[in-house]
């Protein structure tokens, strides 16, 4: 029985290959595109403002509000706040994978790996507010501050525009350290993954051509990784863009899109006005491959 | 060629914790040689190779580049350029700009890179290929891509590191004759690693056979093939019978090993006339394996002693040959073709 189904998919190789993609395509068109479709439906009707009630029909009057200055304060503050993580994860990790791909025995990376996806084992919610712990005004960091008599330094630091609050835990530095905290691992791994991938010939090729360490690592090293970094930093920077809970625990009262979406279709119902809000990142990420594209991030793949 | 030195190894060593790769090496190449590194692999010929380029640095000794002690010198300071043997070309970049690589590190202005481009990739024949990438590219145009991407930079000692291993035969003798005529337009010390006795022999014009760590010989091809000092190098430049114990006593007259080539050995009648220049022994013939252009006997020398003789098919067929199997034959050869062996090498 099972080798005369065998030998019928053998001689129809379309219906094996529906049968095999049957269940992914049903998932991925259902959940995944279904939700967004109905996302970009509603982002076209409005909220009115009187009766409180979504009325269902097309209007770009809920994108016009996307482009009111708090609207764009927000979805700028909150690209820049990705950016950065994603620059900072990048530049921590880079160093981490390079030892781990070319000089840790296989012991060694297998012990790194474990450690640098340990965090992943936990609830995203307990860490976070562990971070709570370690930044509050009584916090571990402020302790730490204290003994080593650097308070001065500390109060100076939080007495800043933008970066500063009135503690570690109720400011931008804050949600900062907990984004590059929670996101490393998925810059990590990719750009492991893509330095592993560099033939050590080709480090001494450029050597033995004359080009010093640094040199080696701009004209070869970052260019052959550089497929890695933006795997890892479409992690980064999507994952940053749409988070609320990092935001909403730390900082101050300034919104990121996250928390607007959030509070948008939570606490005031304004469903249409969320949904168009959830398109900004989908754009910004759009236009964050492109960009990557044309610089050649994907030219290796 | 002038009598300058190159490249010199004094007492060098490289150990691997206790693996001596390359053991206490003492060796000099000449200005402008075709200088080979004949071995196994696990020789210590590779490692030699990558101590003159800076991958690696010796355990002890010191490496003089034209008299320059270059032993603590990163790759990067060092007047040695090197074809890898997987050619390691950059994938992100052009042909042009792989070759160009050296120059745009020295920050050569870009006119005259792309002058000298142009003029290597005519001299590796590669001329209007300079647009491409390297994935676009066969094993043979890779290697000579390598080739001229070392060679733009006027190093002083080009090292190749078994580059032709990747090419099919006929590519490879094609690449054998056009490396060697490279070189003597260039005027470049070439050190040229290999395992292959039959590359070393056709390019070289001197060759070190690397065993263990050590060099066995130092010498020109004809030199190492003719005149074998150890029976190692006997037998791994070409095919050699290695001759010892009580049979060299009954064919010599003294009990001391010595080497004699499978070519050189004449295969007679039983009854064929020994002249007095010559060594003979009786045998029987246990093999024969047509080759075409030559037979390859197997001659059983009744003691459980056993020679291999090269024949060329002159006036012989298949069928000649094979009817000679199981009979009972004469081998003679020349007294002058017995190399002897030191006997610390057996």
């Amino acid at each position: 029985m099972l080798s005369r189904i065998s030998t019928y998919l053998y001689r129809r190789p379309v219906q094996t290959l529906l049968l095999l993609l049957a269940l992914p395509l049903i998932w991925f068109l259902v959940i995944y595109l279904g939700s967004l479709v109905s996302l970009l439906v509603n982002s076209f009707f409005y909220l009115d403002d009187f009766t409180g009630k979504v009325v269902p029909e097309f209007t770009l009057r809920t994108y016009a509000q996307l482009f009111e200055p708090a609207s764009l304060d927000i979805f700028f503050r909150t690209t820049e706040m990705a950016a950065i993580v994603t620059l900072a994860s990048a530049a921590i990790s880079f160093p981490l994978a390079y030892y781990s791909a070319r000089f840790a025995s296989s012991r060694m990376k297998t012990a790194l790996y474990i450690l640098v996806t340990l965090p992943l084992w936990s609830s995203y919610l307990v860490r976070v507010y562990s971070w709570k712990l370690i930044l509050a005004q009584e916090g571990i960091i402020s302790w730490f501050a204290h003994v080593l008599r650097l308070d001065g330094l500390l109060r100076w630091y939080l007495s800043l525009p933008v970066v500063g609050g009135p503690s570690l835990s109720v400011s931008a530095t804050g949600v900062f350290l907990v984004f590059v905290y929670i996101w490393l691992p998925y810059m990590i791994i990719p750009v492991q993954t893509a330095l592993e991938r560099v033939p050590k010939s080709l480090l001494e090729a450029s050597s033995d051509l004359g080009a010093t360490p640094t040199q080696t690592f701009w004209t070869v090293l970052l260019p052959l990784a550089f497929p890695g970094v933006i795997a890892g930093s479409i992690f980064t920077f999507s994952l940053s863009l749409g988070d609320f809970i990092v935001p909403s625990m730390f900082g101050n009262s300034s919104y990121y899109i996250g928390k607007a979406v959030l509070s948008y279709q939570g606490t005031s119902g304004n469903i249409p006005l969320a949904a168009a809000f959830t398109m900004g990142p989908i754009l910004i990420m759009i236009a964050y491959l492109l960009i990557a594209r044309k610089l050649g991030a994907f030219d290796a793949l | 060629m002038s009598e300058q030195t190159a490249v010199l190894f004094k007492s060098i060593s490289r150990h691997f914790g206790e693996v001596k790769a390359v053991d206490s090496i003492d060796l000099e190449i000449r200005d402008g040689e075709f200088f080979s590194m004949l071995g196994p692999s696990g020789s210590g010929k590779t490692t030699c190779l990558r101590m003159i380029a800076g991958f690696d640095r010796p355990t002890s000794g010191q490496i003089l580049l034209y008299g320059q002690d270059v032993s603590q010198l990163p790759p990067y300071e060092r007047p040695v350029n090197t074809v890898f043997q997987d050619y390691a070309l950059f994938p992100h970049m052009t042909v042009g700009e792989n070759i160009a690589y050296g120059l745009m590190i020295k920050k050569v202005p870009v006119v005259e890179r792309k002058k000298r481009v142009e003029a290597m990739l005519d001299l590796v024949r590669l001329s209007g290929y300079g647009e491409r990438k390297p994935a676009q590219l066969s094993g043979g145009q890779r290697q000579r891509v390598a080739l001229a991407r070392a060679l733009i930079n006027h190093p002083k000692v080009l090292l190749l590191d078994e580059p032709l291993g990747a090419l099919d035969l006929k590519l490879r003798q094609q690449m054998q004759i056009e490396l060697k005529s490279i070189q003597q337009r260039v005027g470049i010390t070439f050190i040229f690693v290999t395992h292959d006795q039959e590359e070393a022999l056709t390019m070289s014009d001197r060759i070190a056979v690397f065993n263990l760590g050590k060099i066995e010989q130092v010498g020109s091809p004809a030199d190492i093939y003719e005149h074998p000092v150890t029976s190692f190098v006997a037998g791994f430049v070409g095919v050699s019978n290695l001759v010892k114990g009580d049979m060299a006593r009954r064919i010599i007259g003294s009990e001391q090993i010595f080497s004699i080539r499978p070519e050189k050995i004449h295969l007679d009648k039983p009854d064929a006339a020994q002249s007095d220049d010559e060594y003979a022994v009786d045998g029987k013939v246990r093999d024969v394996v047509y080759l075409g252009l030559y037979t390859r006997y197997l001659v059983e020398l009744g003691d459980g002693g056993d020679l291999v003789v090269v024949e060329q098919n002159l006036r012989t067929t298949s069928m000649d040959v094979t009817r000679l199997r199981g009979q009972s034959v004469r081998l003679l050869w020349k007294k002058e073709h017995i190399q002897m062996m030191g006997v610390e090498n057996a």
